[in-house]
């Protein structure tokens, strides 16, 4: 079947692995003599490692290696050179791994670790990223300037605790402000939270009497982890092979490195024996990294009319102990972080900010959900300061063709549509009408807005101007919220693809991609793209699923909703060439010439005269004459795609082009609040995304669904909580709780807007990180539109709702 | 110790540590589909059947399956036919990435066993000690009504 290719919903190519328990993940498998690692992780948040003897440990009957920071002088790193394989003289969040332990069994390498003495000297903890900037603030890195990192694209500031300093300026912000009407000014909290991966990081190494070293490991990205490994030791890249089994989630927890250096060096210290660590759920909360914390202060101007002449943020990246990652989110959202509106004159400035915690790196958004729990509630919150409807609000500055976005990009009819996704969602959600049945709730809804229900001038500012909150006799309201969303690709602007095609006798095809597939589809999706461009039925081509450095070809990362795009576009131009090969073959078989072929179905015809033809299996591992004279040889298409017109940001002003393509989406949210409990029942969450195209609809689906149910996470549940000291109190899912079935919104709809994007394969954008974005703010507008309460920070859990709504009432 | 245990219908007489978890055992005798991803028991990955009913085997020790009929994942189809629930699963796109699914698929297999015909909201009661990051559960409550109609028909035909 090679009809119906894109845009339909064929079923993923994984399921019979994944139903049968057949599918094998890192900690799933074992090599022969395989030792098991553990770790002693710091009891300290900030603290100076004066001694550590590891004697009693070594003497342990089964154990096989112990090391500890003093025997790794490496440090690796993505963005930011920061990170130390263990600890290096000196702790710096609790949880952090501080010595490890290779023995024969699971059992004894834990033993061993309790025999490890440390004598620590506890230092100040540094747990407020705000404080962390006070000039008598501890330093969490003394010795900051001497590492390394890409300079020009980074600047970290060597005696504070500012890993990186973004800094953008359009126009004359300070200028425009004394032309405003109106300047609204508010900060906003987001707490770190969790990736929450089903599979914990996991990881197997061997390093080989050689000198090489074999990797099977938990990555989302295999040459990542080869080239930051093989900068790191000092080793070429060809002494490393890394392969990626299947992954068990990752959400960008998984994207760089992690615990690959340590388990290859305990493999070496352990006389050659390969070596698996499996992370205990408790260490992937405190131990692997989170997401990055955020305050933000945003500063908007407008006049009369509605339009924002100036807008002032300062971001303050909480980035934990370590920025390696976490600069580039400081980066990333610093030129979208204004969100998808139309601004003159902005000034900016997103500070990467050490503090004595567990780290930040990428997490599904890279920086976007908690920017946009900024911007959007503060959109929100000035539409509400003009007494005009935030749909209304939103339309007059929303970016459209001929605008330019914050660093100078010119918005193009091929960069997508966030007003039609705006349009779409208020629609969906019935926006100016009143809530649905609730059997006599109250109902707020921004839809009233402006239309002569107008609040006093005086009325207190966070009431709704509607005045329809009204009774709450029931304790339950009825409310509506919108918001709207922007992401692109955050990756160095040299971000390269490829893909092979292999042909096999039969003439169905190897796939080969570097790219991995977490649970996204993406693996279905190129198979489709790939048949499609071939012209071959579906079934005949083999998606390669295990990734390996070996035998894979480059592929940067498997980040940013990027390898649909970039591993599309690498999957055409294979196809291109292995067509072309073919036909070559075929030419001189039938004595045509290339261009009077075409191919369809696995044949190779003349175009004039369809009987003139050869099946794919006579030619694609080479043409036999009836003489015996053969031709051609085995037919390998390849494909590569880099990124293609982007440019460094100029480091005073942030002015470039740093984005391969925009998704834009919104959504639109029905809620019922409980004000008796605090407590938000999701009626009905309605969203769209502006994909260019739609490759497969259901895994689209799934994409958005999944993606909002974890937006709702971020929203009501989820937060790291810590005691004074910096100890993480919830490190396990009985205190840490992700949304279950009975969390999710009662209906979601997925709504896709399809402006095709020049560049993309088919017009398509990524859209894997998008749906959980905005998805808090979208809430919390909810809220105030019925009750009249604006919460700046998150989470929107009961116990804050009800505290917002209750303000005489305590915590106790 | 020693223990006897029925594991998809092979008898295994195994020697144990007293601590050792069933979830340990299971993946120590080669039996992987179901996965350690909490060792508490919140989160249902490590889900098997002990004599039908469903257990967590993370917090369940051995020593107390001494005796009993377990039913994995990887026992659950027929000959090479597939389960009902795992066709379905197949067929909704329920798995993403794969990690909850064996423990989500035998938590509605016994649930279906007790409730042949299930409301949307009954399945959600079911399944919400089953933790899924990637799917928002929508297709995998799709699957188990799915699953549900399909085995009321095979068990008509």
């Amino acid at each position: 079947m090679t009809e119906n290719l894109i845009g339909g919903s064929f079923p993923r190519i994984d399921g019979v692995e994944k139903v049968t328990g057949s599918a094998t993940y890192a900690a799933d498998m074992k090599l022969p003599g395989m030792l098991y690692a553990r770790l002693l992780t710091s009891p300290h948040a900030h603290a100076t490692i004066r001694d550590i003897n590891t004697e009693k440990a070594k003497a342990l009957y089964g154990v096989k290696a112990v090391l500890t920071g003093a025997d790794l002088p490496y440090r690796v790193g993505l963005y930011m050179v920061d990170k130390p394989v263990l600890a290096d003289g000196k702790a710096r969040y609790f949880g952090e791994p501080v010595a490890a332990v290779a023995a024969i069994s699971e059992e004894i390498a834990e033993e061993a670790v309790k025999l490890i003495e440390v004598d620590y000297e506890p230092l100040e903890p540094v747990l407020d990223a705000k404080k962390a900037l006070e000039a008598d603030a501890p330093l969490v890195h003394p010795d900051l300037d001497s590492y390394e990192c890409i300079r020009g694209v980074f600047c970290p500031k060597g005696g504070t605790n500012i890993a990186n300093h973004f800094r953008l300026k359009k126009g004359d912000a300070e200028e425009a402000f004394t032309r405003c009407d109106k300047i609204i000014e508010n900060e906003f909290y987001v707490p770190q939270v969790q990736h929450v991966p089903m599979e914990t990081h996991a990881s197997i190494a061997h390093w080989k009497p050689k000198g090489n070293i074999e990797i099977w490991t938990s990555a989302q990205s295999p040459f990542a982890v080869r080239h930051l490994l093989s900068v790191a030791l000092g080793m070429s890249q060809s002494m490393i092979r890394v392969v990626v089994p299947y992954l068990g989630g990752a959400f960008g927890g998984k994207a760089g490195i992690h615990l690959e250096p340590l388990v290859a060096l305990l493999s070496k210290a352990a006389g050659y024996r390969p070596v698996r660590i499996v992370a205990t759920r408790e260490q992937e909360f405190m131990t692997l990294p989170c997401r990055q914390g955020l305050h933000a202060r945003v500063k908007t101007g407008v006049n009369a009319e509605g339009r924002i002449l100036s807008q002032e943020i300062e971001y303050i990246w909480d980035a934990g102990a370590y920025a390696d990652y976490g600069v580039n989110i400081g980066r990333a959202s610093g030129y979208s972080g204004a969100g998808p509106y139309e601004i003159d004159n902005v000034k900016m400035d997103s500070l990467t900010v050490y503090t004595t915690k567990p780290f930040g790196t990428a997490y599904r958004g890279f920086g976007h959900v908690e920017l946009f729990w900024a911007i959007e509630s503060q959109m929100d919150i000035v539409a509400q300061e003009l007494k005009m409807d935030p749909v209304e609000f939103r339309m007059k500055n929303l970016l459209k063709p001929g605008a330019t976005t914050i660093t100078g990009e010119e918005i193009t009819k091929y960069t997508g549509s966030v007003r039609k996704c705006l349009e779409e969602v208020a629609k969906e959600i019935k926006w100016g009408e009143t809530c649905g049945d609730g059997g006599g709730e109250t109902c707020g809804d921004g839809g009233a807005r402006g239309r002569g229900e107008s609040a006093p001038a005086d009325a207190p500012t966070n009431a709704p101007t509607n005045g329809r909150h009204g009774s709450r006799s029931k304790g339950k309201v009825r409310a509506k919220g919108i918001a709207v969303l922007h992401k692109a690709p955050a990756m160095p602007p040299n971000t390269a693809s490829s893909a092979i095609m292999k042909f096999n006798e039969d003439a169905t095809v190897d796939l080969l991609v570097s790219g991995i597939d977490y649970g996204q589809g993406t693996a279905t999706s190129l198979s489709q793209i790939a048949a499609h461009e071939l012209k071959l039925p579906f079934e005949r081509i083999h998606f390669i699923w295990n990734k390996d450095t070996d035998f894979s070809p480059y592929d940067w990362q498997t980040v940013a909703s990027r390898f649909t795009v970039m591993g599309g576009l690498s999957i055409i131009k294979a196809a291109e060439d292995a067509t072309r090969q073919i036909k070559d073959v075929a030419a001189e078989a039938l004595n045509v010439k290339p261009d009077a072929l075409e191919v369809k179905d696995g044949v190779v015809f003349v175009k004039e005269d369809p009987s003139l033809a050869l099946d794919y299996t006579d030619v694609v591992m080479g043409y036999k004459f009836d003489n015996g004279n053969s031709i051609g040889g085995p037919v390998i298409g390849r494909g590569n795609y880099i990124a293609e017109g982007l440019t460094n940001l100029d480091p005073e002003t942030g002015q470039g082009l740093p984005a391969l393509n925009w998704t834009y989406g919104a959504h639109a949210v029905e809620i019922e609040v409980d004000t008796r409990t605090g407590d938000i029942e999701i009626l009905k969450l309605a969203s769209a995304f502006d994909v260019g195209k739609v490759i497969n609809e259901g895994l689209c689906r799934g994409q958005v669904i999944g993606g909002c149910v974890q937006g709702v996470g971020s929203a009501i549940h989820e937060q790291y909580i810590y005691d004074k000291a910096g100890r993480l109190l919830n490190a396990s899912l009985t205190d840490y709780k992700i949304p279950t079935v009975k969390d999710i919104p009662h209906e979601i709809t997925p709504i896709f807007v399809e402006t095709p994007h020049d560049k993309g394969p088919f017009g398509a954008r990524g859209v894997a990180e998008h749906p959980m974005i905005s998805v808090p703010p979208v809430i919390a507008n909810a809220i105030f539109n019925g009750t009249g309460v604006r919460i700046k920070e998150l989470p929107l859990s009961p116990e804050r709702v009800f505290l917002a709504l209750n303000p005489g009432r305590s915590k106790t | 110790m020693e223990i006897r245990i029925c594991i998809n219908g092979t008898d295994h007489i195994v020697e144990i540590d007293v601590g050792e978890t069933l979830l340990d055992l299971l993946r120590w005798l080669g039996y992987k589909g179901a996965k350690n991803a909490c060792e508490t028991g919140n989160c249902g990955a490590c889900t098997v059947l002990l004599n039908g009913r469903p257990v967590a085997s993370c917090i369940m020790l051995a020593a107390q399956a001494d005796g009993a009929t377990v039913q994995t994942v990887e026992g659950l189809a027929d000959e090479g036919k597939l389960h009902p629930v795992q066709e379905a699963f197949m067929d909704a796109g329920a798995p993403q990435c794969g990690f909850c699914t064996p423990g989500m698929i035998m938590t509605a297999v016994a649930f279906l066993d007790a409730k042949p015909d299930p409301t949307r909201h009954e399945v959600r009661e079911a399944i919400s000690g089953n933790i899924c990051r990637c799917s928002g559960y929508v297709k995998v409550v799709d699957a188990i009504m799915d699953a549900a109609r399909r085995i009321r028909e095979e068990g008509a035909a």
